[in-house]
């Protein structure tokens, strides 16, 4: 029952359909872990294969697929249309220094024992970079992963991303490790990750909400991606208000304007009789839906001057649950989301 | 319908104007309104005569305005509320600031001047996950222990958990204690031969990632830091002591999305665990009807609305607004009573949603406490 009132540019560039990294930011509590898994399942239909990663080790996904604890490893955990499929991969994050450290040292047995010291916590402690090194590559790493035929094992990854505040540097990271490492297979390795990341295989998409923190949070996070030359896709709002009133009465309602006498009337002919005070709270109710829908008018027109394509996802009434989540995916799917293949001879841009 | 459960009720009014309640602490996930329940507690404890101090973390632009807050500072400044007969007193912390003062506080000039200096204090003064939580905790214990005001009033930093308040100065001081920054630098002593090889070559690969002059900056600062450390220490052990005391109150805070109900029960057990003062929990952005129509079915409604939406499109617009209230707020009815269920004898409120968002001392004062 979704009312579109106004026909919008599209909110999925062909830049994103081409894309094989999705990277979801968003704000803390704008919901980017749900808007990252609809975005999974939409990426994966007609017979795709998608990998969606989780970074920030809080097992988000499982509870929004309602599964027990994902592991490290990659797990099936929806399967789409024609065959396609979203795996799911919750990275853990000191299993995961040790074995980008294994790329190029031989540990041996002592990966354990230093786990165990808290080794591992220090050194990403001792260099926060380290720890999006490592997220980061690995998401390269599956990106890349090829069959024998050359063909990739994931037609699109998609990230759910550290939040707003600290994705710029997240991403940009591996060109500080370039810079610090000033040689040998760390540079090698950072130098192919940074390059990734800049190419049109990649793209940002943001999550955010209509208000004030998260909106001002995602205009500047949009100029700060820009400014490091990291590709942004679209601009998700997530729980947007449906306008359930006329376009020509909102400023009216807005200003508590509108006539109680009239609503009687009209729901007397109904045949629903009110007195004046339920009359009164039904406006004051308007009035109330008409303030959010300005608030959140005046919010868009910020997000839009970004020049970011938009894409809108209505509050859910019944809170998300997993159908709630495949809801949010067809709503994607209907605002243009899909992959979409590559000219062949084009290759892979890395 | 059985299984609804009525909490007992919280009032954050009573809460802050109780003249025995000396701290209050808000907590819960991102984006739920903690600092501007922070806020809006603070004002309403200085309109009953009370002076507060308030101390928020990363307030929304303009509710940081409306507190006269533009930048990040220190020392708590007035905030003009008016012809009331208490004192309002804001601050934004700046983490690292507090940070260097501790440093200066339990150093000689000299050595703190150095240990300031040393690029690794800086980037784990600014980029330890955590350090914004112990100096934020820091903080209340300094502002608690100057006796200057009635009580204070903190916000916790919007942390990936909730939680991480509680552990982050744990976290922190088994950091500092060098133990692990004197293995990396000084391989083969001690525990060393434990792991022998791999350790050896796991420090090379660590040097090769965060670069050897990371390290000999560590080195140095494990020395300069160690006279310090248990001072550190024993601050951090009195602030939570602090939290624990009589006086103390935890107030979480939450919407009636699943992540923040989820957030919030973590944090309830964990504060019981901890034998932490739980005030009770906020719901907030609940969306009660403001009319209720008797013997009037949610279908009569809607077949109502579409009966005259040819004829009153406003009038039917007002009825699919005032249905969709109450289904929403069904909803948050259903979230509410498992909040309740799960945490039996906690007090809840529950705060009304706002249309805008809050802007000014009025904005703060209409809330409901």
């Amino acid at each position: 029952m979704t009312q579109t009132s106004m026909v919008r540019p599209s909110g999925w560039s062909t830049a994103s359909g081409r894309a094989r990294l999705h990277v979801v930011t968003g704000k803390g509590g704008t919901g980017k872990t749900t808007v990252a898994a609809a975005l999974a399942l939409s990426l994966a239909a007609e017979g795709r294969r998608v990998l969606l990663i989780e970074v920030e080790e809080r097992q988000g996904l499982a509870q929004l697929f309602d599964l027990p604890p994902l592991p490290y490893e990659e797990t099936r955990i929806a399967v789409t249309s024609g065959g396609g499929e979203v795996r799911a991969l919750a990275v853990d994050v000191e299993a995961a220094l040790l074995e980008y450290f294994q790329l190029f040292y031989n540990l041996g047995m002592a990966g354990r024992a230093l786990r165990k010291l808290g080794a591992v916590e220090f050194a990403t402690t001792l260099a926060p970079g380290l720890r999006d090194v490592l997220l980061t590559g690995k998401a390269k790493e599956t990106v890349t992963r090829s069959r024998s035929d050359g063909s990739r094992i994931y037609d699109a990854v998609v990230m759910d991303a550290p939040p707003t505040g600290r994705v710029v540097s997240f991403l940009g990271v591996t060109v500080a490790m370039a810079d610090l490492a000033q040689r040998g297979p760390i540079r090698n390795q950072a130098e192919s990750v940074a390059a990734l990341l800049h190419s049109p295989d990649t793209v940002v998409h943001l999550v955010t909400l209509l208000e004030e923190m998260p909106v001002t949070e995602t205009v500047e996070a949009i100029a700060d991606l820009r400014a490091a030359g990291l590709p942004v896709g679209s601009v998700i709002i997530n729980s947007v208000t449906d306008p359930l009133l006329p376009d020509t009465v909102v400023d009216d309602a807005a200003a508590d304007r509108l006539d109680p006498g009239r609503i009687r009337e009209s729901l007397a002919a109904a045949g629903i009789t009110v007195d004046e005070a339920v009359a009164t709270g039904l406006a004051d109710e308007g009035g109330q839906h008409a303030r959010r829908l300005i608030t959140e008018y005046d919010l868009e027109a910020e997000l839009a001057a970004t020049g970011a394509p938009m894409m809108n996802l209505p509050r859910l009434v019944d809170g998300i649950d997993l159908g709630g989540l495949y809801e949010l995916s067809s709503m994607l799917t209907g605002q243009g989301v899909r992959r979409q293949d590559r000219d062949p001879a084009s290759g892979s841009g890395t | 319908m059985s299984g609804h459960v009525d909490p007992p009720p919280l009032d954050l009014r009573a809460l802050v104007v109780d003249p025995t309640t000396r701290v209050v602490v808000t907590c819960g996930s991102g984006g739920v309104g903690k600092t501007t329940t922070a806020a809006a507690m603070a004002l309403a404890a200085a309109d009953a005569g009370r002076k507060v101090a308030v101390l928020t973390i990363d307030p929304a632009k303009r509710l940081a305005q409306s507190l006269g807050l533009t930048e990040l500072d220190n020392v708590p400044r007035q905030v003009d509320i008016g012809d009331r007969p208490g004192q309002l007193w804001a601050m934004m912390l700046d983490t690292s600031r507090t940070f260097d003062e501790m440093v200066q506080t339990h150093s000689t000039p000299d050595r703190a001047e150095k240990i300031l200096a040393n690029p690794f204090y800086r980037t784990i003064s600014t980029s330890f996950s955590g350090t914004q939580e112990y100096m934020a905790m820091e903080k209340l214990g300094g502002l608690s222990a100057s006796g200057e005001f009635d009580v204070v009033i903190v916000d916790t930093p919007p942390s990936r958990s909730a939680l991480d308040f509680l552990d982050a100065p744990q976290r922190l001081s088994s950091f500092l204690d060098g133990r692990m920054i004197r293995l990396l630098v000084s391989p083969g002593r001690g525990v060393m031969k434990i792991v022998g090889a791999g350790l050896t070559l796991f420090t090379k690969a660590v040097r090769a990632v965060i670069g050897g002059q990371m390290l000999t900056d560590a080195a140095q600062f494990v020395q300069l830091f160690e006279d310090l450390f248990g001072g550190f220490r024993e601050r951090a052990e009195a602030t939570h002591r602090l939290l624990r005391r009589q006086g103390t109150a935890f107030v979480v805070v939450a919407t009636c999305e699943s992540d923040a109900i989820r957030e919030a029960s973590y944090f309830a057990d964990r504060l019981r665990e901890e034998s932490m003062p739980l005030a009770g929990i906020v719901l907030n952005r609940m969306h009660p009807p403001l009319v209720t129509m008797p013997g009037i079915s949610m279908a009569a409604l809607e077949s109502a609305a579409e009966s005259i939406r040819g004829t009153d499109a406003v009038t039917a617009g007002l009825l699919d607004v005032h249905t969709r209230r109450m289904a929403t707020h069904e909803g948050e009815k259903r979230a509410a009573s498992r909040v309740a269920r799960t945490h039996p004898g906690v007090p809840v409120l529950q705060v009304r949603a706002l249309a805008t968002d809050v802007h000014d001392l009025d904005g703060l004062r209409a809330l409901d406490l």
